[in-house]
């Protein structure tokens, strides 16, 4: 089985963005830049079921710029097969994204398509479910438990107030929640390794695909800075305050 | 103009994030129509009938929507768009499954997440974890949008009068069955609507000890939460989980209980109306955000506070 795994560039969970002063966006420039952790539980996922004999080929696809490379390079040392970029400089949003994902499975003919719930940039939660319903496919969304078996995935998911169990035919497209899986760190054998591995590269072009953005962003401001700050002594002052200050109890 | 509003719903009751959404709709503009999908959810269809400001009820009754799949949702959504403008959904885990899948097939952007309307075209959202706030303009005809419930004040439970009206929708594809749900069985409010929330970190340790927050949150009638560390650890199930990638409150009391205050957690609850933060390291920053400060050993002061709530 054919396993595909969308992967993507964003700039590193732990750098605190700066607005620009012109408002235009944040300052992506000189910041450290590391693979969506969803994602990086989706590869591994993926891995894992290939160590476990149900996957045969790992495909890993990120789409934007050149630099986007080297996330899929992390990617194959993790144990990706082969990588394919998209490779485009425009902004690309999710619907663009999910079109652009659906003409790679279109060509590739995976049964199982795994990616990130939600990348930590634009925070939009959009891109699997949108790819499920242009590749008409079920989809398992805020996966916690993924068993494959006889054609059929049966996926544990993150819901509101606890958990839901699915079962679905394949193909079907899979996106991650947290307590999916722990990711491994790649090895140095394994990043050697993986600079040799097959990466392709095709374009919005080539694909066939329109991926101008439908939506204009028109101002990013700073949030509201909220006060904070205030100390209290012990548990008695605080209860007296949130009583008498606050009024909150 | 008119709005079609998705309600979330135990087909008993509406949830509260319905009655936010709902508000978000006012906000827009235009005539308001909701959605009840479900099974036997007859009180659910009458709750969104007295919603104030909600015109028409469109009730859709079948087996399948006993819980609701993504895919089943989207193909009665998109059966109904035609008449539509904007069809808005909660941002919780219904809506976030849901939305995408809608706006997909009606081949147009969605956007999530929101927080504020500008106009009928023009949004405001978090993005990067709430550390900026982006005004963004839909160019679509048809507009998908999730709503964030604490961007909006709920919109009044009576008061309203609308007319219900059956649908019926598409058959079942089949392709998706849902064997069964856990649902963590709580008496305590429900996390993302409740007015006092007490969560814990890593600071608790293991699962053990975050048993300890059961006694201060029966004084305080609060819900429990978690930040994702506590929840990577395995101390409690994700969906305790406030933040980023977990869920967003604004109560009117939070109290961070040896929670550090990573940026991802913030982005969760700095919109609550007062912060209480306990935790041994001064520098923590979670007092960065927190009204009230309170440093020393969570393991001693917890008792206290519990007591002094008496």
């Amino acid at each position: 089985m054919k396993v595909l795994v969308a992967v993507k560039r964003v700039v590193d969970f732990n750098v605190k963005v700066r607005v620009k002063p012109d408002g235009s966006g944040v300052d992506t420039a000189n910041v450290k830049m590391s693979m969506n952790p969803f994602d990086e539980i989706a590869v591994e996922e993926a891995v894992r079921l290939k160590e476990k004999g149900i996957a045969t080929e790992i495909v890993v696809v990120s789409c934007g710029i050149a630099a986007c490379q080297e996330t899929l390079r992390t990617a194959l040392a993790l144990g990706a097969d082969r990588a394919i970029l998209v490779e485009s400089g425009a902004e690309l949003q999710p619907l663009a994204v999910a079109k652009l994902l659906k003409a790679i499975a279109a060509k590739e003919s995976p049964q199982l398509v795994i990616m990130g719930k939600q990348a930590i940039d634009d925070d939009a939660n959009q891109t699997g479910q949108m790819l499920a319903a242009l590749l008409d496919w079920p989809q398992a969304t805020f996966a916690s438990k993924v068993d494959i078996a006889d054609g059929k995935a049966t996926v544990k998911r993150e819901i509101d107030g606890g958990l839901e169990t699915l079962a679905m035919s394949l193909p079907a497209l899979i996106t991650t929640d947290l307590r999916l899986n722990e990711p491994r760190y790649a090895t140095l054998p394994n990043i050697m390794k993986a600079k040799k591995k097959p990466l392709e590269v095709v374009t919005p072009e080539t694909l066939g695909v329109d991926v101008a953005p439908r939506i204009a962003t028109l101002k990013v401001v700073e949030p509201p800075k909220r006060k904070g700050g205030g100390k209290v002594a012990d548990a008695k002052e605080l209860v007296a305050k949130l009583r008498n200050e606050a009024k909150v109890i | 103009m008119t709005i079609l509003v998705i309600a979330e719903h135990d087909n008993a009751a509406l949830k509260s994030a319905t009655l936010n959404t709902v508000a978000a709709a006012q906000k827009i503009g235009g005539e308001i129509h909701v959605l009840v999908a479900g099974h036997d959810a007859g009180n659910a269809a009458k709750a969104a009938a007295q919603i104030a400001g909600v015109a028409k009820v469109l009730h859709a009754e079948a087996p399948h929507f006993a819980a609701p799949t993504a895919e089943g949702i989207a193909a009665l959504a998109v059966s109904l768009a035609a008449p539509y403008s904007h069809i808005l959904l909660p941002a919780t885990g219904f809506g976030k499954n849901a939305a995408p899948r809608i706006a997909a097939l009606l081949d147009v952007a969605q956007v999530s997440d929101i927080i504020a309307v500008e106009s009928a075209d023009t949004f405001v959202r978090p993005i990067y974890a709430g550390n900026a706030f982006a005004t963004v303009q839909s160019k679509d005809a048809k507009k998908v949008i999730t709503v964030r419930a604490t961007g909006f004040d709920a919109a009044p439970a009576s008061g309203g009068s609308a007319a219900v009206e059956s649908v019926s929708p598409p058959a079942d594809a089949d392709r998706v069955q849902v064997l069964g749900q856990e649902l963590t069985k709580s008496d305590r409010p429900e996390l993302a609507s409740a007015r006092v929330v007490v969560s814990g970190g890593r600071g608790l340790q293991n699962g053990e000890n975050f048993k300890m927050l059961e006694a201060l949150a029966d004084k305080l009638h609060a819900a429990i939460g978690a930040s994702r560390a506590a929840v990577d650890a395995g101390f409690v199930p994700n969906d305790y989980q406030v933040g980023q990638t977990g869920k967003i409150v604004a109560p009117d009391l939070y109290i961070a209980i040896g929670i550090s205050g990573a940026i991802q957690h913030l982005a969760g609850m700095k919109d609550s109306k007062v912060i209480v933060a306990i935790n041994k390291d001064p520098e923590a920053p979670i007092f960065q955000v927190a009204d009230y400060g309170l440093v020393g050993d969570l393991f001693e002061i917890i008792p206290q506070l519990t007591a002094e709530l008496g």
